[in-house]
């Protein structure tokens, strides 16, 4: 089984966001970048299948800053080969980066390609179906656990209240990953410095499809009701203190 | 806005709750409310749609139980053969696979996440709730769309009532008959404790940091008489079993009070606890988005204030 594995950065949440001069935009000056948590998982769903069944995986970017880096680590970590594909100046939205992906994909022969289930930083919707309708693949998203199955592949797909189904979907198809069966591994360091001194990642060119026609962000904002908690500030032993007093007059003690 | 479109969406013969909040979106964006139900046997689901001025029935086989490609297939053919302005889809797993997938069939744009959506003009502006909930995106859309609205972000009254109730029968898409998805089995959550039935809850989010301080809670709940709960990364890890897990993919729990410990408060996870009566959060990032359905909260360091805490209700109680 080959598996190609679409990896994306995206802006570190715990830190703070500053929106752009135009307001519809975060300023992109002094972002801090990480992989998008749901891409380390289908990394790790990839590399647990290579170990497991024999897979082989192909890590895919799209180029933007920092992109080499990514992609070095997915190798450290066990991908057997990285590809950047350069679409141009991104960010791209989900749909508008599936046609350079899906172009990138047709070349490599996969049986399957998994990407995150979605990314924070975009409202246009997500990648792996629409990548899937591009290539004309079947497609399962919010997906906890893959299994190799012959033609085909087991998928374990996730709904509310807990519920949980096995679905088995042909080969070749399209997996929107939620979480690996485990935790993502960590980048071995040694690992990494021998992958670097490889040179940078093989790189392909492909076309990205136009930004979505008839919508567009007109604002982007902090929500209104920021801040709508009442904020106990102090030392530890005065927070602790008023917490005591609030459960207290609400009856919510213990007893 | 002429005519909007619900996509239905149901466990089993039942109505998911999400669906009757869309409708009253429809109902609210103006216009025909059309509901379409893609189902084996959709007559005892169509049944509980009065909020719907025609429903629009489809019957396959393969309709259940669910797969993302069966129901991508009958929404992009609803959408071909009825040609709706508008059509919501509910932010949910099952909303991701169907709303992208029919947008990409239809070639309408797709604007997810949406907390809410008014009609201005002939045009659709919708808040959306992006980067883990940090920020909200206000987005202009003219022409026919798609819109996948968040769990919660509309009443549902006005969604269950007040429809015309006209029926029509649509054909099922030939794809139906040549999937490549087949459903294996189902699972329910596991047997056990039930977070739901909780009166009070403290839950543990990732920055507990591992699992060696769980028992930093532990003791804040029994100092409370409280259950434990989590946040979905804890559950990921191993760190608690899969039942205390709240938000779109765990439970979702009303406690009388819901203390969060090192949770950011992500548009997932705010889902399945928002209307706890009283929300205490503790996180040291003062924008977290836990603290915007809080009513109070702290950003001191969890690890020193848990055991400050569970001293004090310990000696209080006794
Ligand atoms: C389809 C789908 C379904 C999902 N379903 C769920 C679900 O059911 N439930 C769920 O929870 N998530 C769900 N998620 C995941 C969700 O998007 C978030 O990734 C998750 O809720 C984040 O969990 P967290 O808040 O524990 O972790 P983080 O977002 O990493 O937050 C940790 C927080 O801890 C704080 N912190 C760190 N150290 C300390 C300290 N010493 N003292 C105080 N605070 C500290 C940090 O400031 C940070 O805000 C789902 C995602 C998808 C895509
Ligand atoms: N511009 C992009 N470049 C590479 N991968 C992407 C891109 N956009 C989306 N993806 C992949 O799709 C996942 C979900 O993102 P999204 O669909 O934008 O919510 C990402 O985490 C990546 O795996």
């Amino acid at each position: 089984m080959h598996i190609a594995v679409v990896l994306k950065q995206v802006p570190d949440l715990v830190e703070e966001l500053e929106i752009d001069s135009a307001g519809t935009d975060i300023d992109r000056s002094f972002l801090k970048m990480k992989l998008n948590e749901f891409d380390d998982h289908a990394l790790e769903q990839a590399v647990l299948l290579k170990e497991s069944a024999g897979a082989q995986v192909t890590a895919l970017a799209l180029d933007s800053d920092g992109v080499d880096q990514v992609l070095h680590s997915a190798v450290a970590r066990g991908a057997d080969k990285a590809i950047k594909v350069a679409a141009g100046d991104g960010p791209f939205a989900s749909r508008q980066a599936a046609p350079a992906l899906a172009a990138a994909i047709r070349s490599l022969n996969v049986d399957l390609v998994l990407t995150g289930v979605q990314a924070a930083d975009d409202v246009f919707g997500q990648t792996a179906p629409f990548l899937a309708a591009e290539l004309g693949w079947p497609h399962v998203s919010v997906v906890s656990g893959v299994e190799p199955a012959g033609s085909a592949v087991r998928v374990r797909q996730e709904y509310s209240g807990g519920r949980m189904a096995v679905l088995e979907v042909d080969t070749p198809a399209v997996v929107g990953v939620q979480a690996a069966p485990q935790s993502p591994r960590y980048v071995p360091i040694s690992r990494l410095r021998q992958v670097m001194a490889g040179g940078p990642p093989e790189s392909v060119t492909a076309t990205a499809g136009a930004a979505p026609a008839g919508t567009m962000v007109v604002a982007l904002a902090k929500p209104e009701q920021a801040g709508g908690a009442e904020m106990i500030s102090g030392s530890t032993d005065q927070v602790a203190e008023r917490i005591l007093a609030l459960l207290s007059e609400r009856g919510l003690l213990r007893g | 806005m002429g005519k909007v479109l619900v996509y239905v969406e149901t466990t089993g013969d039942t109505v998911a709750p999400v669906t009757f909040e869309l409708l009253a979106a429809a109902r609210a964006l103006g216009g025909e409310v059309e509901a379409l139900v893609a189902a084996p046997d959709p007559g005892l689901v169509a049944a509980q749609l009065g909020g719907a001025d025609t429903i629009l029935t489809m019957a396959h086989p393969a309709l259940a139980p669910y797969l993302p490609e069966a129901h991508v297939a009958a929404l992009a053919e609803a959408i071909k053969s009825r040609n709706p302005d508008t059509v919501l889809v509910g932010s949910t797993s099952t909303g991701i696979d169907v709303a992208a997938g029919a947008a990409a069939a239809s070639g309408r744009p797709l604007v997810a996440y949406c907390l809410g959506l008014e009609p201005d003009g002939g045009a659709v502006v919708a808040r959306s709730q992006v980067y883990g909930g940090k920020l909200v995106a206000t987005t202009r859309t003219e022409g026919p769309a798609i819109f996948a609205v968040l769990p919660g972000a509309f009443k549902d009254a006005a969604g269950r009532a007040g429809g015309k109730g006209q029926r029509a029968l649509l054909e099922p898409p030939a794809a139906l008959g040549a999937l490549h998805t087949r459903f294996v089995s189902a699972s329910e959550p596991e047997p056990g404790i039930d977070i739901t039935r909780a009166e009070r809850l403290v839950s543990v989010g990732r920055g507990i940091g591992g699992p060696e301080n769980l028992e930093l809670a532990e003791e804040l709940a029994q100092a409370l008489g409280a259950e434990i709960a989590a946040s979905r990364p804890v559950v990921d890890s191993g760190w608690l079993p899969r039942q205390r897990q709240v938000g779109k993919s765990g439970m979702t729990v009303k406690p009388k009070l819901y203390f969060a410990v090192g949770i950011s408060g992500a548009p997932e996870h705010l889902e399945g606890m928002r209307d706890a009566e009283l929300i205490i959060a503790v996180n040291s990032d003062a924008a977290a988005p836990i603290f915007e359905v809080a009513q109070y909260g702290t950003t001191c360091d969890l690890f020193d204030l848990l055991p400050a805490l569970s001293e004090r209700l310990k000696a209080a109680t006794g």
